[in-house]
């Protein structure tokens, strides 16, 4: 398990400096200069080139890549060129609206996925079986900032259950501050449930005709007996790469979520990043972003090996 | 042929028709802004109403689809002009170097979602139907990589192949003419797969203002219009979000539809 541990743990950091290495690269090839974009078209030279060196712009590209990558090492991400602040304040204050917003969707996600594809599983062909499904197939194809439009008209518009928008903030309270992610949490698990309880059931059925399946019937368990006590865990394993997979959609997603419920996320501060030319707090947010969706495939790896001890031979 | 196959082929080629129509009428001009007319409801006149600008919104949807259609189809060009050649190349190549080298490119690809490098390319050359094609088909590279490689693999165990080894041929002719005919079906199940996630990326893309940009139209720029309208005109949010709807719905059932209707061994396990 350890050597297995390892062998994926370098995997992962090869990743996370290859990736580092394409984001710097690509952001460099950017056209325009952060410090003339910043002092405006009639900014003297030598105010551009003393602001240039600053910001550490008049270094050599490796080296500020190197200066990069060891300050996001020890949490020090830069100055924001637009804010002057540091950069790490401002993304971990945007973290804390979307993080609880992705992890919200996830459990949402797994709470309605898990009992319908069982639901499902256990009426194969019948017509249960067959609403579930044509659900699934209905929410795959809905877009989530549509739904989110949706559920605004419908909860907060039309019958006032929730706000249209804004975040409250942690500082008012748990309760209030998952009150206004919930409507946000619903839109982005939705598509991802509908995956999910797919992918639960399938995975079911797959496991129904296996043979152990069939000796636990033997045996004298119910049909529901064998799939609760044998069933359930075998299937986990596909539906676990799915959940680790998901995370990454729900991260990026509640980038497009939060333009519909106008929170204050890492999607808002992209944006503005973007239109400002702030360079160094979009190749952050894109790092954490992948980062994130890295160490998440290698968490859902090392879960595996725990779960199916057969896979830590075979890699 | 199944019933899915049928409806989700009869709602694409609806959407299909739509675009294609478009080319040569649309109801009105869907730029002609009409302001007294604005904010109407579906109408005798109107058919689906129009917009906050007076503008014609079904013919907004149809000269819409044709964005959706185009960029979703050249991102899946460009998914399987270099990830079936880079899966075929790293079967044919099992457990060398370059599989390993294209395997994990692909793996770090898989890193970015598509959002992200959506975000990364906008961020360098800015908003545009371009950068969006680009960016969601450099995401479906992998995928059909993958999928490619996959499949390819159990082919190359095959006495086929191993005949044609005899005769000499060499590892890219038997991918070419052996391997690839092979695995056609499941590349055109998953290209319709992406073809579908391609719309909805693209209207995604549009709704956050990264993908077409104004006056070309686009069903997820309608959506973002919509938005601050939803209170008093939400058949501005309705109708966009419908379309979309209807052509991923359409291409997921006529995907699952192919996939059983070219795989006989799941026609079998089916009955």
């Amino acid at each position: 398990m350890l050597r297995y541990a390892l062998k994926r743990g370098l995997s992962l950091a090869v990743s996370l400096v290859v990736a580092s290495l394409v984001i710097f690269f690509v952001i460099e090839v950017a056209p325009g200069d952060p410090a003339s974009f910043m002092l405006g078209l009639n900014a003297e030279p030598d105010t551009v080139a003393a602001l240039r060196s600053e910001l550490g712009l008049d270094q050599s590209k490796l080296a500020r890549y190197l200066s990069w990558v060891s300050g996001m090492v020890t949490g020090d991400f830069g100055m924001s060129y637009t804010y002057r602040t540091p950069v790490a304040g401002m993304i971990s204050d945007r973290l804390w609206v979307s993080l609880p917003l992705a992890l919200y969707a996830l459990a949402l996600s797994t709470l309605i996925a898990f009992p319908a594809g069982i639901y499902a599983a256990a009426r194969r062909g019948k017509p249960g079986d067959m609403a579930v499904m044509g659900a699934t197939q209905l929410g795959v194809a809905v877009p989530n900032f549509w739904f989110a439009m949706i559920l605004v008209l419908i909860f907060a518009i039309n019958l006032r259950w929730f706000g249209a928008g804004g975040f409250a903030g942690w500082d008012k309270g748990f309760d209030t501050a998952m009150h206004s992610l919930t409507l946000p949490a619903i839109a982005l698990a939705l598509p991802q449930a509908a995956i999910l309880a797919r992918v639960m059931r399938s995975a079911l059925l797959d496991i129904l005709g296996e043979d152990f399946m069939r000796t636990a019937r033997a045996k004298g368990l119910s049909r529901r007996q064998a799939l609760w006590r044998h069933g359930l865990r075998n299937a986990l394993i596909p539906v676990l790469t799915i959940i680790g997979l998901q995370f990454s959609f729900l991260l990026a997603g509640a980038i497009i979520i939060e333009q519909v419920f106008f929170l204050p996320g890492l999607g808002r501060l992209v944006f503005q990043a973007i239109s400002s030319r702030d360079l160094i707090v979009v190749e952050s947010v894109v790092m954490i972003l992948v980062f994130a969706v890295i160490t998440v495939n290698f968490l859902v790896d090392l879960a595996y090996a725990l779960v199916d001890p057969r896979l830590r031979s075979r890699t | 042929m199944s019933r899915n196959l049928l409806l989700g082929a009869l709602l694409s080629s609806l959407v299909v028709l739509a675009a294609l129509v478009s080319f040569i009428w649309t109801p009105f001009d869907h730029t002609a802004m009409d302001i007294p007319s604005k904010l109407q409801r579906p109408n005798s006149i109107h058919w689906l109403g129009t917009d906050h600008f007076g503008r014609d919104i079904f013919s907004m949807i149809m000269v819409g689809a044709r964005t959706s259609i185009a960029v979703a189809l050249v991102a899946v060009g460009i998914g399987m002009g270099l990830g079936i050649p880079l899966g075929l190349t790293a079967a044919a190549k099992k457990g060398s170097w370059l599989d390993e080298l294209i395997m994990r490119a692909n793996d770090l690809v898989f890193a970015f979602p598509s959002l992200v490098i959506a975000i990364l390319i906008t961020a360098i050359f800015g908003a545009g139907a371009i950068n969006a094609i680009i960016a969601i088909g450099i995401f479906n590279i992998p995928v059909f990589a993958r999928i490619t490689r996959g499949a390819a693999l159990s082919l190359w165990e095959r006495e086929f192949i191993l005949a044609a080894r005899v005769a000499g041929k060499g590892a890219a002719r038997i991918s070419a003419e052996h391997i690839l005919p092979n695995v056609a079906n499941l590349l055109i199940v998953q290209g319709t797969i992406q073809f579908s996630l391609g719309i909805l990326a693209e209207a995604g893309l549009s709704y956050v203002g990264l993908g077409a940009q104004p006056p070309t139209p686009s069903w997820g720029r309608m959506l973002a219009d919509a938005q601050t309208m939803v209170s008093f005109a939400p058949h501005l949010a309705l109708i966009p979000g419908t379309a979309i709807v209807v052509t991923v719905l359409g291409l997921n059932l006529m995907g699952d539809g192919l996939r059983d209707w070219l795989d006989p061994k799941l026609r079998v396990s089916r009955q």
